[in-house]
């Protein structure tokens, strides 16, 4: 039981970083993709760029939780993965890095001559970054990744019928959960022409990757079929009828226009087919590793569920309050609060002369800390000297940047 | 069921791997390019945040613009500090699988804790950022304050990672992996991290500082020194100023440890071949295999130094086999860099502090901004000359005495290929991020500039 819960961390980081991340990367897909609609190509593309905005950085820390948890609670596991799979994983990493940039000078760029060559890099980008990854799940789906040091093939583990499939399907799936995600954006910014665009990109994509699901499962099933019958039974089928019904709802929604369930039944669908594969594989982690095997010890498995409880409390109304932010639409042009330019000035009290106290104790801080830094041998004595330098660093700090500049 | 148990423990043994050389590359170059940025993630947010509460208690819109300009830098330094950090994740396992296989359940615990602050800082610098204007003043400054608490935690954890492997403990080792893994008093009751967490936290300062300070210093040189300008480099370089000194007093407090705790990078650090009593220092010169040649020689000062005693017996490079030791030369070069780039900005901040505190005025000479532009890109190469001292001096290990480098790396094919891409994907983001740089310091101040007063352009 504590063995399989870090799996369950892992898997909601991956359903986390498929929703979220996915349409991300699915907005740098429509950059691309996109044909002139009724809003036209550029107001398209910058619907897409600033829906990414505030959110950006959050989203792409998911797939950092994903591989820590991994190599702490499963580091066999996890080591057999990254060194067969080297290549494709390489393949993301130059993806993601050429978005990071992209997006980053992107950002900066308003109406600059630069700008449309970095936009074509960020959505070529959005398409290798998930199509590998894809491609890592397909190979480790279909047991094509055996434990130990790069004991897998370097090319056909990832260049097969399944992972190629699955990474197809990766690059389609963002590309329909940005689709819905944009013309609920557009619906609630009052973009009518946005709106109907994108609306009619989330059903033609919604279609094509039912129709790629499919298609995936059957080649699933001729490539190997241990994992595909898992697949169409027990857990594993539950997982697909339910990932098909959400996909189906939410063509229903997108098509009468009510896009906030839309964008929970689209990310549902996602959510499912991730769930699936879990069960699907179950109890196997790689080929004759079992989940229970891979899993590090006891003291190990208690601190990191001690650690992701924590870390929740935390980053749990974190997350709730930037997507409230964001999904009210208080990020958007327009949603200046009054009084938030103009500041009430309080009086400025520093800047003037510090009192002969206030001078003395910073520099008895400073020197107590040195002394006690560079002659005292045990760690917690360290520790004061630590805290004095630190106070007197901060005030002296203080003072001399508000100092009057007497130019 | 024993071909699973060698499944589950074997497969990790040390293999042939040709291009060890290229894959350690390949890591430094990615940390190299990573750890100026994480410096910006630790440094800047307080100094943006300070801007902020300037603006708040004074009401001059000057700090504002400020804070919000710095604001924009700051998200897109993040933002390249998020990709450059995912990096680093999956090459720990693509280049090292033998050290993610045999201790990942000891160390992985850090990188998870990390794995939040990271989230809380990026959660929040959206929120900050986007929120200019959409959020009550008060509120908008509060949401900085977890971005800066996130820099201080982000660095703890990793840097305690880097503590266990240079001062492992908290485990067993059997069949080459670890067992009997008590990860918390590894990583946080480990006696030997802190003076590096101080060192990596004051180095964020000293590095953002002087960067940015550079720039403005630029400006000054170039005619630029508005209101605007001087209110900039004055918040930056009073942060650098500041912690330079302090960073050479804490440097002492790590020399020290490291004489107790890794007495063989010391010896490494001051090319001392033989076990000596009353051991000198040496200033520049050569490690010749035996000893330092053509340096300047200070007797009797290392001992003093490393165990406040100048009698003190020092252990020497030759107390461990030569296969043992790690590359002296360099990284005693990189040692002396970081120091002698160190007491230069020391000196450099000294100044600064004693004109603004004396005078109460910035300095007005062309040579202390002169200075100060070089003092920019110096730090990064004191940051990285830094990093090398700690991480080649702790070679061959890549846990310091149970776990070599060579017994950590892939088994792999085409990890040239993979560093050579590498290679070039980096140039043209670094050629990249420079534009951006160029380009956002040349962005007319925003709409609000229009209320700076007394911002006067000469020449």
């Amino acid at each position: 039981m504590l063995a399989d819960l870090p799996v369950v961390f892992i898997l909601v980081g991956l359903v986390a970083y498929t929703v979220l991340a996915g349409a991300d990367f699915g907005a740098g897909f429509w950059m691309l993709a996109v044909r002139a609609g009724r809003a036209g190509r550029a107001a398209a593309r910058e619907h897409a760029r600033h829906a990414m905005g505030p959110v950006w950085e959050a989203n792409h820390v998911w797939l950092i939780f994903i591989l820590v948890v991994c190599w702490t609670a499963y580091p066999v596991a996890f080591a057999s993965i990254t060194s067969t799979l080297a290549a494709p994983l390489l393949l993301a990493v130059i993806g993601i890095i050429l978005r990071g940039a992209a997006y980053a000078l992107r950002g900066q760029l308003d109406a600059a001559p630069g700008r449309r060559p970095i936009e074509r890099l960020f959505a070529l980008s959005s398409v290798l970054t998930p199509f590998a990854l894809g491609t890592v799940v397909g190979a480790i789906a279909t047991g094509r990744v055996p434990p130990g040091n790069a004991q897998g093939d370097p090319v056909t583990s990832w260049l097969n019928p399944t992972s190629i499939a699955l990474g197809v399907l990766a690059v389609a799936t963002s590309a329909y959960l940005a689709a819905v995600y944009l013309a609920a954006d557009a619906h609630r910014l009052g973009e009518r022409a946005l709106e109907l665009d994108f609306r009619g990109r989330a059903l033609r994509t919604g279609v094509c990757t039912g129709v790629l699901a499919l298609v995936s499962v059957t080649v699933v099933n001729v490539d190997v079929g241990a994992f595909g019958s898992r697949l169409t039974a027990g857990g594993g089928l539950a997982m697909v009828v339910v990932s098909a019904v959400a996909g189906l709802g939410t063509l229903v929604f997108v098509w009468r226009g009510r896009f906030e369930p839309a964008r929970v039944s689209a990310a549902l669908a996602v959510a499912a087919i991730i769930v699936g594969w879990a069960f699907a594989q179950q109890p196997w982690f790689l080929p004759g590793l079992t989940i229970g095997q891979a899993a590090a010890g006891r003291s190990t498995l208690v601190a990191i569920t001690v650690a992701v409880a924590i870390g929740a409390i935390v980053l749990v109304p974190s997350l709730l309050l930037l997507f409230a932010l964001h999904l009210r639409g208080r990020f958007d042009e327009g949603a200046a609060v009054r009084g938030s330019v103009s500041a009430p000035a309080g009086p400025d009290t520093a800047g003037g002369r510090p009192s002969r106290l206030a001078v003395a104790a910073t520099i008895a801080c400073l020197a107590l800390g040195t002394v006690l830094l560079v002659f005292a041998d045990s760690g917690a004595v360290h520790l004061v000297g630590i805290v004095c330098l630190a106070g007197g660093a901060l005030a002296t700090f203080v003072h001399v940047a508000t100092l009057p500049d007497t130019a | 069921m024993s071909v699973l148990i060698t499944a589950a423990t074997g497969g990790f043994g040390p293999v042939d791997q040709q291009y060890l050389l290229e894959a350690r590359q390949m890591q430094a170059l990615s940390l190299a390019v990573h750890i100026p940025l994480v410096c910006f993630g630790i440094a800047f947010p307080p100094m943006v945040l300070f801007a902020e509460w300037r603006y708040l208690r004074t009401g001059d819109v000057l700090y504002r613009v400020l804070a919000r300009r710095w604001s924009k830098v700051m998200l897109a330094l993040f933002a390249v500090g998020v990709v450059t950090g995912t990096i680093l994740s999956f090459e720990f396992g693509m280049l090292w699988p033998g050290f993610m296989a045999a201790f990942g359940n000891v160390f992985g615990l850090g990188f998870t804790l990390e794995g939040f602050s990271f989230f809380i800082e990026a959660i929040f610098i959206g929120i900050y950022v986007y929120g200019w204007d959409r959020l009550p003043a008060w509120r908008h400054f509060a949401s900085g304050i977890p971005v800066v608490l996130a820099g201080v935690t982000g660095a703890l954890f990793v840097i305690a990672v880097n503590g266990w492997m240079n001062h492992p403990s908290g485990f067993r080792l059997e069949d080459g992996r670890a067992v009997d893994v008590h990860p918390w008093s590894a990583l946080f009751g480990n006696s030997y991290f802190w003076h590096q967490f101080v060192h990596m936290y004051l180095a964020g300062y000293v590095v953002a500082g002087f960067l940015l300070a550079s720039s403005y210093a630029w400006g000054f040189l170039r005619g630029r020194w508005g209101r605007y300008e001087r209110a900039a480099l004055t918040i930056t370089l009073s942060a650098a100023a500041i912690a330079a000194p302090l960073q050479a007093v804490v440097g002492d407090w790590v020399a020290r440890e490291v004489a107790v705790g890794q007495p063989v990078k010391l010896a490494a650090l001051e090319g001392l071949g033989q076990t000596t009593a009353g051991a000198s220092e040496h200033l520049l010169g050569w490690y010749d295999g035996q000893q330092v040649v053509g340096g300047i020689e200070v007797p009797r000062m290392l001992s003093l130094l490393a165990f406040h005693d100048p009698n003190a017996t020092v252990i020497g490079l030759s107390s461990v086999p030569v296969s043992d030791q790690p590359p002296v030369n360099v990284v005693r070069f990189a040692f002396q860099s970081m120091v002698g780039i160190g007491t230069l900005m020391a000196l450099l901040g000294v100044v600064y502090l004693y004109v603004r505190l004396r005078r109460r005025r910035l300095p007005r000479s062309r040579w202390f901004y002169r200075g100060l532009v070089a003092a920019g890109p110096l730090s990064v190469v004191a940051l990285i000359a830094g990093w090398i001292t700690t991480e080649v001096g702790r070679q061959p290990w890549i846990v310091y005495g149970v776990m070599r480098v060579s017994g950590a790396v892939t088994g792999a094919t085409g990890v040239p290929v993979g560093y050579g891409t590498l290679i070039g994907v980096y140039a043209a983001l670094v050629i990249l991020v420079g534009w951006l740089l160029r380009r956002l310091s040349r962005v007319p101040l925003e709409g609000d500039s229009r209320m700076l007063e007394g911002r006067d352009r000469a020449g």
